[in-house]
């Protein structure tokens, strides 16, 4: 849309086909305002340059395995409890409680961010205890949750649920509150009925804050439940890795970690996959 | 002229004034616009032209509003950005809020008639400026509003466009017959579309242009150049004799 794209002086970081080159310039007067887009994999050359120097020093014997285990031990150690049999109940437990604490706080804060979002009523009820909800640390609630709902798995999940509930409700209230007021007026001016305008404008409107705010809640959910899992539990990844660290066994906390980071990575691109599909309206915005 | 224009007053205007935050924008504004007209409001940016044309679409009403004013049907407003929803295809924005049984097949009529029949099921974001206005005009059009409410709906457009899109506004016009306000700040656009040119200044009517010339017009009609250098030097625009 803009002209300055084409006038060569100005890239924008976008799909590679569109770019216009550069028209030649004298002199070194053609200044690049932001770098140039990375080529896919190259994203992983951190990564990749961390583990190998990790890999290294546990070779060269300059880390200890009572320190840290290296990448490979990890990884073997890993498999061995994965085709064992060991890994697999403390990953469905782990699951379980993530995703039913990340189901609900997501449903209700969909639930509360509409009421609020949408009438006036609700907005006064609710909005201001959702703020105070979330200057209060979910960690800080675990004792007063331990009296009401016990050790059990009531507790996990529910201190999960909150955890998630107050992103959820922030981000999509926010895009609701944020509606196009051109948006509004033309809903005025065709006529639309309160419903019609819910239905057709709020709503996807607040859609991409939505999608913001749930994969933040995707990752949330994974780390509460690593803090949750040191109270009184015989499953989980949590308690896998608490119960290695008393045994001084690296390797195990390390598998822990990649396994985190692993549905952590695979949740994000779970939510993003779906985000792409249900707006893909978007995607020719990016001229 | 060979076609009967009945005389009904459709939009009446009394003493209306407006202000937002103590300013005055509209000043005790009385007019009064028969049905079919075509009218063209002339003014500065800030003479309150676009404040008059929101207040006969209901918008705004959280102004402080003095006077009255009385709209005889219904009305459609066509905005300067054409306010398509990204997330609806062409033709989901062409039928919103539409209530008759027969909608899809009106707004892929009339979808055809502004030229986007091949666009009908597209996102809007894939089209041209000029055929999102396209899809805005058969959006207010499909609705067959008795006043038809434009706000620089060609202000954004480049040049050869906005001469398209004129002509496509006259022909549908043509047409159905609404009332038309159209606020403009081209001169040329005013007389080459309006039966009437209204010049605002400062909030209030400062001229009212009845224009006889014959459609399809001319910019070498005689009356054409005349009336054109009279509404520059209202506007404030000095130009030598064209």
């Amino acid at each position: 849309m803009t002209d300055a794209t084409s006038e060569g002086n100005f890239y924008v970081a976008g799909r590679a086909g569109e770019r216009s080159p550069a028209p030649p310039r004298s002199g070194a007067s053609a200044v690049r305002l932001t770098p140039e887009r990375l080529p896919a994999g190259l994203r992983l050359l951190g990564p990749v340059l961390v583990v190998l120097a990790w890999e290294a020093a546990s070779r060269l014997g300059l880390l200890s395995p009572a320190t840290l285990t290296a990448p490979s031990t990890a990884l073997a150690t890993g498999y061995q409890m994965f085709s064992d049999g060991s890994l697999l109940p403390h990953l469905l437990a782990s699951a379980g409680r993530a995703y039913s604490g990340l189901f609900l706080g997501v449903l209700a804060g969909v639930v509360l961010a509409l009421l609020s979002g949408l009438t006036r009523t609700g907005e006064a009820l609710i909005d201001g205890l959702v703020q105070i909800k979330r200057a209060v640390p979910t960690l800080a609630l675990i004792p007063l949750v331990i009296i009401w709902l016990g050790i059990g798995e009531a507790m996990k999940v529910f201190l999960i649920f909150t955890a998630v509930l107050v992103p959820v409700y922030i981000n999509t209230h926010a895009a609701l509150r944020g509606i196009d007021i051109g948006h509004i007026e033309l809903a005025r001016t065709l006529g639309l009925s309160r419903g019609e305008f819910i239905r057709h404008v709020a709503l996807p409107g607040a859609l991409p804050g939505f999608f913001v705010s749930l994969r933040l809640a995707v990752a949330l959910c994974w780390t509460a439940l690593v803090v949750l899992e040191l109270i009184n539990t015989q499953t989980g990844i949590g308690y896998l890795m608490n119960r290695a660290r008393d045994w001084g066994q690296t390797d195990i906390i390390v598998v822990g970690i990649i396994i985190y980071a692993v549905l952590g990575l695979v949740s994000d691109a779970v939510v993003r996959a779906v985000e792409a599909k249900v707006l893909s309206y978007r995607r020719s915005l990016g001229s | 002229m060979t076609f009967h224009r009945p005389i009904t007053p459709e939009v009446v205007l009394r003493d209306l004034s407006r202000s937002f935050k103590g300013k005055t924008v509209l000043d005790r504004v009385s007019l009064e616009i028969p049905r079919g007209q075509f009218v063209a409001l002339l003014g500065e940016s800030g003479s309150g032209k676009t404040t008059l044309l929101r207040a006969l679409a209901g918008l705004d009403d959280d102004a402080e509003t003095a006077g009255h004013f009385q709209v005889a049907g219904s009305t459609s407003v066509l905005f300067q950005d054409s306010r398509l929803l990204p997330w609806m295809s062409v033709i989901g924005n062409v039928t919103l809020g539409l209530r008759r049984p027969d909608a899809r097949a009106a707004a892929l009529e009339m979808l055809g008639a502004v030229g986007l029949g091949d666009k009908t099921d597209v996102w809007p974001s894939t089209l041209s400026g000029g055929q999102k206005q396209r899809a805005s005009l058969a959006r207010s059009l499909l609705r067959a509003p008795d006043v038809l409410l434009a706000d620089e709906p060609f202000g954004a457009l480049d040049a050869l466009t906005r001469l398209r899109m004129q002509a496509l506004l006259l022909r549908l016009v043509e047409r159905q017959r609404p009332t038309v306000i159209l606020v403009t700040h081209d001169v040329e656009e005013a007389l080459l579309l309006a039966d009437r040119i209204l010049v605002l200044k400062d909030g209030r009517i400062a001229e009212d242009h009845p224009v006889r010339m014959p459609q399809p017009r001319r910019v070498d009609h005689p009356e054409f150049a005349g009336l054109r250098q009279t509404l520059l030097s209202s506007l404030g625009v000095e130009t030598e004799a064209v």
